[in-house]
């Protein structure tokens, strides 16, 4: 039986991959084939999918995109037989420079395993880091994962063994694990990506950070924009209990470790981690004051620990292969690895996972080839909504926390969105605002009442009233929401409305000229 | 999802044991919104009582919640919910465009349906399917790469769909 793969993620989906795999698949039946179709999850190469590959004895060799206006040429061609005239061949998949020139640590098993084959899972590596922390003490897990230099993949970059060293310190009945999966950035995907490709990774690192606190419950906050994580998780969760790797007597130890998988409900606030406990105990998504932090006083008033989900899921490979593997990477502060997104207008989009230390201008040229227009780009948001839009003069930064921190920019969850000369971009500083005033949880005034001012102050830019007066209104008020607003949401939307200003302002003064 | 187009008595009883069923968890608010509004489709105005009623909140409090959320709706949408991404990576690739063509073609506006019932139109801040910008989500499915062009087809394959389904 030779296997064929075609994914199945959100985005492979979009373009096509289950109406593909459906013709396949009968294809199969009906000529009764010796093929077997695996849905594995998408490598990240997207603008190849839907990619399929075909196993062989050389490794995997990958054609695409094949569409619905393919599938038909790619069966008469027999192309599960290795054929390199096909016009679509891409070779060996992993030669593929796009991913041959990365560094996958988080993502190593995304796209090549079936998502909710424990089978799988274990043969690449899966539950052995889960194996070494069960016979290690709690403190000795924690400095594991404090050596490895792991900071929070979710964008605050904190430092995650610390996080995991307060509440292994803090004492009480119940510690709790969160996992943050509210994924609101747009042009990110890496979460989603990982949900749907290789669930395991993320439960493994939940039961770890389990034992290593002391807390034996979990719960996963989803977004509700991602049904097909929602399934896929679902089903991997319902597996890891019936393969024992959840319940009670993990991997037959006498530890015990439960998830509980919710949803979210179209809030972009409740990412933010203490509108999420609110927001998982029932409530508003309204943002807590801190302190107290939640690792000490959480979800229902205990210790937690919350984590995003490449953290949680980069911690088993932490555990498996040591603190100073991962650490050998990255440059700075910045240790390991960052799955980059590349979205917007970018001719090829996809995950791109690098050590920290590359630059922006590497991520935007050598994996993204430049715009999908193929007119001149223009700007570049780093880090979702938040995030500062970087001119061709910033392209060059290293691509590290505290680098990015220095130009008033962030890496946050590694959401690339490029944009071409056409972009208007005191409509985008409009929009940050106007995304402000929609998502505000509202219990602050500067982020509540601030973005609503700022969008009518914006509008006054450009229409030219008063411009010189409303800009400084527009400062000083970008200002006060940065010192302000209790959280990041009101604290820094002002970031891409300040670069927009800084970096592009004649795009405000246009619209007020005759 | 069915559509109910106003809260019978059996309405209720539905609502209460939704919230028998998974009052008992903590938290249990948000779980409970979700399985009424997949039952219903939305989230009728006679469940909220009935929800404060069984978690001893107070209805205040309920609708603080429900309200808060942008996913939950007060009124049945139409047969079906066609979401626009208008997040950052989508309008690098001409959502702005997208967003304008179809709320002329369906003639409304966001956040409502058309007069036949047919179809929704809601906004949506990412679906995380930012390599094909634009997207567009109906119902689970999701689709990339959407300009208006595939978004006409993507609306006419809805109603032929219900031609087929009589």
């Amino acid at each position: 039986m030779t296997k064929i793969f075609i994914p199945r993620d959100t985005t492979s989906c979009a373009l096509g991959a289950d109406r593909v795999a459906q013709v396949i698949q009968r294809t199969i039946e009906e000529n009764q084939l010796a093929l077997q179709v695996i849905r594995n999850g998408s490598r990240g190469l997207y603008w190849l999918e839907p990619m399929i590959e075909v196993e062989t004895e050389q490794g995997r060799i990958a054609y695409g995109p094949i569409t619905m206006d393919e599938v038909d040429d790619f069966i008469a061609a027999e192309c599960w037989i290795k054929n390199e005239s096909h016009p679509l061949y891409l070779g060996l998949t992993e030669e593929i420079a796009f991913l041959k020139n990365q560094q996958r640590i988080s993502f190593a098993r995304v796209g090549i395993i079936e998502p909710t084959s424990v089978d799988d899972y274990c043969q690449q590596g899966g539950f052995v880091g889960l194996k070494n922390a069960l016979a290690m003490k709690p403190a000795e897990i924690v400095s594991c994962v404090i050596r490895s230099g792991l900071r929070g993949r979710g964008g605050a970059a904190f430092p995650t063994g610390i996080k995991w060293q307060t509440v292994l310190d803090a004492v009480a009945e119940q510690k709790i694990i969160v996992c943050n999966a509210d994924e609101g950035d747009s042009g990110t995907y890496s979460d989603r990506m990982l949900m749907e490709s290789d669930p395991f990774s993320l439960i493994e690192g939940m039961v770890i950070a389990g034992i290593a606190v002391g807390a034996t419950v979990g719960y996963i906050y989803l977004r509700e924009e991602y049904p097909l994580a929602h399934e896929v998780l679902g089903k991997a969760i319902e597996t890891a209990n019936e393969r024992g790797y959840l319940g009670s007597n993990i991997a037959g130890s006498d530890t015990g470790f439960t998830i509980e998988l919710r949803l979210g409900a179209g809030a972009y606030i409740c990412g933010e981690e203490t509108a999420m406990l609110e927001s998982l105990e029932g409530k508003r998504g309204e943002v807590r004051p801190k302190p107290p932090l939640p690792a000490i006083k959480g979800l229902f008033g205990q210790p937690t620990v919350i984590n995003n989900v490449i953290s949680l899921a980069t911690v088993p490979v932490i555990l498996a292969n040591g603190a100073d593997a991962y650490e050998s990477y990255g440059a700075g502060r910045s240790r390991g690895t960052l799955p980059f997104q590349l979205a917007g207008n970018i001719k090829y989009a996809g995950l791109v996972e690098l050590a920290f230390g590359s630059t922006l201008r590497s991520l935007l040229v050598d994996f993204g080839g430049g715009t999908r227009s193929g007119r001149p780009m223009r700007a570049v948001q780093v880090g979702g909504p938040l995030g500062a839009y970087l001119p061709e003069s910033q392209w060059d930064v290293p691509l590290d926390y505290e680098a990015f921190i220095e130009i008033d920019a962030m890496l946050g969850h590694g959401g690339v969105v490029a944009f071409d000369d056409t972009v208007d971009m005191s409509e985008q500083a409009r929009f940050s605002m106007e995304f402000c005033s929609i998502e505000s949880c509202g219990k602050c005034t500067p982020c509540r009442i601030g973005s609503v001012r700022a969008v009518e102050v914006i509008d006054k830019i450009c229409s030219g009233d008063s411009p010189e007066q409303n800009l400084r209104l527009l400062t000083e008020l970008c200002d006060t929401m940065v010192d302000a607003s209790l959280c990041a949401m009101g604290g820094m939307t002002p970031f891409p409305v300040r670069s927009a200003l800084q970096h592009f302002f004649e795009d405000f003064a246009s619209s007020s000229e005759p | 999802m069915s559509t109910v187009a106003s809260f019978q008595a059996d309405s209720a009883e539905v609502v209460k044991a939704i919230v028998k069923a998974l009052g008992d968890e903590p938290g249990a608010l948000l779980p409970i919104l979700h399985a009424v509004q997949n039952e219903f489709a939305y989230v009728p105005t006679e469940a909220l009582p009935l929800i404060a009623d069984g978690l001893n909140l107070s209805r205040a409090e309920v609708h603080g919640v429900f309200s808060f959320y942008h996913y939950f709706r007060s009124s049945p949408p139409g047969r079906h919910s066609i979401q626009i991404c208008r997040a950052e990576s989508c309008q690098a690739m001409g959502s702005r465009v997208l967003e304008a063509h179809a709320k002329q073609s369906l003639k409304i506006d966001f956040n409502q349906t058309t007069a036949d019932g047919e179809l929704t139109l809601l906004p949506v801040y990412c679906l995380g399917n930012c390599a094909c910008s634009p997207s567009v989500r109906i119902g689970n499915d999701i689709y990339g790469n959407v300009d208006p062009e595939k978004f006409d087809a993507l609306v006419s394959g809805l109603s032929t769909r219900r031609i087929e389904v009589k």
